[in-house]
């Protein structure tokens, strides 16, 4: 890692934070580049969300847009190739090698570097995954640039350069961010927080591969197991496509059975508001919002919650937000569509029940036939 | 054994406003805090302490005020408190930050012994980045470990560590190398009480206030917002929606009809949802 002390070199003269004077040996970095996150076979969905988001930004700058892929020999790199093509990319940059089987930092961050310096991209954009932040942090200050983490909105500027938004202060304000003097611009973006493109069948474009420079003796780290969450606790709140969330109007633990029931009864995931989890009614990976998942569910039903912005800024993007408070003047009937004034306790397992009731003949029928 | 743990003083944002006209963070008057993610890399190095014997050095970037913040971590039981403040470091983006509590986490080793871990927090409630612990972990050059939920051994002859680390999905079980930075996860334990003796040794002893000429950074253009690649061009509050939810009419009715008439309301809006829900539900 003796990258690390590589001096990028400084901008000519002036305060990188008034001007925009970008030096001329950045001027040849051109192109847009998603990190295709591939994990353990599996490409984590954010990656394709970022090839639609980077497709845009290509498209705007008049460039090509190129699908980073990382991984160990064989079938699942392959197809993760495949499927960047299938959802957008231009061209993939594909490093094959062993010890990218599990993910570490040292070999990701040499591979990600090595890559940026031989070919200069001018955005790369990352997901805000565990994987994403650890290697985006390290892959910025190696390079010394810019890093604008968990946006929500890309766009180009008139002049070229990346506009990336992102809430601050706790939510509630957005902020735009601008890397002037330095190249590549990168960019994280957390799951769900843009909308999955369309896949397209499409042929496996150019593919320009990379040797990894580095070897297993050199990596210190080792992974000496993995221990995969249990199938049955997990939470897959992020991709749920409807999901049930209960807050401190619940008013006792007890009470989350109420939500549990009606995520049965309609096959959705339940959430919940972060007291919650503070006050350890549910594990943290149940918590929506800024510190928890961003969700994008097609129904999302909220009870006993007031809608903070936290909590507002992770549910935004559901296509229909139902809201269940006592409180005709909380917060969450700002941003809510439908709406319903009632003690959740109470009303929640008529809910349950009503469902149940209209919803059983149809699986009945689907079962039968 | 040696461990810094880096904190950060923000504003409890639970209480910050926004200033309808101006659209201007009103600061005044907002507490501050002790970064709650730090709290978890705090009571952790407090824990490996003493099961290994050692100090624990805390350090933070911030104003003057910062020095509440430090003073709080004494009570817990940290060591020594070290706050590097200076106007040049205003402004600082991530890259900025890491790079000056880079250079005083290598003057703290100078001084006091090189560490064997620097802790940081997962991420601040006001930068949110999660950056600042992967950027010291590179430019010091140390085995970075994010996310980390656990510690089962620590081997200070043989310079290793084994880890347990979150990712997507499970756990990774690490072994690696001292010395090294590690970013804690939150709710991984809980913050010990402060001793009566903590207690006495936080008020009478002095909190050390470098300077970044203290902190032996030569190199100003590196820091604050010069220092900064990233620059915040606009800051705006969010759009509110247009149009509120539209409410259903409680009244005098029973909860049965009134649950029935909110699916129907939500079918009518979605209209696809049937059959998701209906597949969903089939048992
Ligand atoms: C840095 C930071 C990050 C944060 N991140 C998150 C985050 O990721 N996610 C998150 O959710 N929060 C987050 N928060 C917390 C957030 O600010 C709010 O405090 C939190 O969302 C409130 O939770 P709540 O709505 O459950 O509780 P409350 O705000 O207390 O609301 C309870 C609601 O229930 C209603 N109610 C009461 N009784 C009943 C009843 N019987 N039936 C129906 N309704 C009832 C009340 O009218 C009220 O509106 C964060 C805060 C900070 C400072
Ligand atoms: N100004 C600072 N002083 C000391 N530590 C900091 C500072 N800023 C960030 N950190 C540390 O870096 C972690 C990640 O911060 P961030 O990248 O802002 O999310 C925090 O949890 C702190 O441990």
């Amino acid at each position: 890692m003796s990258s690390a002390n590589r001096e990028a070199p400084r901008p000519a003269s002036g305060r990188a934070g008034t001007k925009k004077e970008l030096p001329d040996h950045f001027k040849d970095y051109r192109h847009v580049w998603v990190f295709i996150e591939l994990e353990r076979g599996q490409v984590h969905p954010v990656s394709f969300e970022l090839l639609g988001e980077g497709r845009k930004l290509a498209d705007k700058l008049g460039v090509e847009l190129a699908g980073i892929v990382l991984g160990p020999p064989g079938e699942t790199t392959q197809s993760a190739v495949t499927e960047a093509f299938a959802y957008g990319a231009d061209l993939v940059y594909n490093v094959e090698a062993p010890l990218l089987a599990d993910y570490r930092n040292e070999p990701f961050t040499k591979a990600m570097t090595d890559l940026v310096d031989a070919h200069k991209p001018e955005i790369l954009l990352l997901g805000a995954t565990t994987l994403g932040r650890d290697l985006a942090g390290s892959v910025a200050t190696t390079l010394k640039t810019g890093l604008t983490a968990d946006c929500t909105e890309l766009d180009v500027d008139t002049d070229g350069s990346l506009a990336a938004t992102r809430p601050t202060f706790g939510g509630s304000l957005l902020c735009t961010i601008y890397t002037l003097n330095y190249r590549p611009q990168m960019a994280t973006v957390r799951p769900r927080v843009m909308p999955m493109p369309r896949r397209m069948d499409k042929p496996v474009g150019r593919v320009i591969r990379h040797q990894l420079s580095v070897a297993e003796d050199d990596i210190v780290t080792k992974v000496l197991g993995f221990l995969p969450d249990s199938q049955s606790g997990k939470a897959n709140l992020a991709y749920a496509d409807v999901v049930v969330a209960g807050g401190l109007g619940l008013g006792a633990a007890e009470n989350l059975q109420l939500v549990k029931d009606l995520a049965r009864a309609i096959g959705a995931e339940h959430g919940c508001s972060r007291p919650l989890v503070q006050k350890g009614w549910l594990s943290a990976d149940r918590q929506i919002g800024q510190t928890g998942k961003t969700i994008r569910p097609k129904l999302y039903i909220a009870a006993g919650i007031s809608g903070a912005i936290q909590h507002r800024v992770g549910v935004e993007g559901a296509d229909l937000i139902v809201a269940i408070n006592t409180d005709p003047k909380a917060p969450i009937f700002d941003f809510a569509h439908l709406g319903i004034v009632t003690d959740a306790i109470r009303f929640l397992p008529a809910l349950t029940e009503a469902f149940t009731r209209r919803l059983s003949p149809h699986s009945r029928d689907k079962l039968a036939s | 054994m040696h461990i810094v743990v880096c904190i950060k003083q923000v504003p409890d944002s639970a209480q910050i406003r926004v200033h309808p006209v101006t659209n201007t963070i009103m600061r005044q008057g907002v507490p501050t805090i002790i970064n709650p993610y730090d709290i978890f890399a705090l009571e952790e190095a407090l824990r490996l302490r003493d099961t290994y014997g050692g100090e624990v050095t805390v350090l933070t970037m911030g104003p003057p005020m910062a020095e509440d913040a430090l003073r709080k971590t004494l009570g817990y039981g940290a060591d020594r408190a070290v706050l590097l403040t200076d106007r040049y470091f205003a402004g600082s983006d991530t890259l900025a930050t890491s790079f000056a509590l880079s250079q005083a986490i290598a003057k703290v080793g100078e001084t006091f012994g090189t560490p064997d871990i620097v802790f940081t927090g997962k991420q601040t409630i006001d930068g949110d980045t999660a950056q600042v612990g992967p950027g010291i972990a590179k430019r010091l050059d140390l085995m970075q470990l994010t996310y980390v939920a656990k510690i089962p051994s620590v081997d200070l002859a043989a310079r290793e560590i084994k880890v347990e680390r979150r990712c997507e999905g499970g756990t990774q079980m690490l072994k690696s190398r001292l010395p090294c930075l590690i970013t804690m996860l939150e709710g991984t334990n809980e913050i010990r009480r402060g001793s009566l003796e903590d207690a006495l040794y936080a008020a009478r002893s002095q909190v050390l206030k470098w300077s970044a000429a203290d902190a032996g950074i030569d190199d100003l253009t590196r820091c604050g917002l010069r220092g900064s690649p990233t620059v915040v061009k606009r800051v705006f509050a969010p759009t509110a929606r247009a149009e509120k939810a539209a409410l259903i009419d409680t009244p005098e009715r029973n909860l049965r009809d009134l649950a029935d008439e909110l699916i129907a309301a939500i079918l009518t809006r979605g209209p696809a949802l049937e059959q998701e829900l209906a597949f969903n539900g089939g048992e």
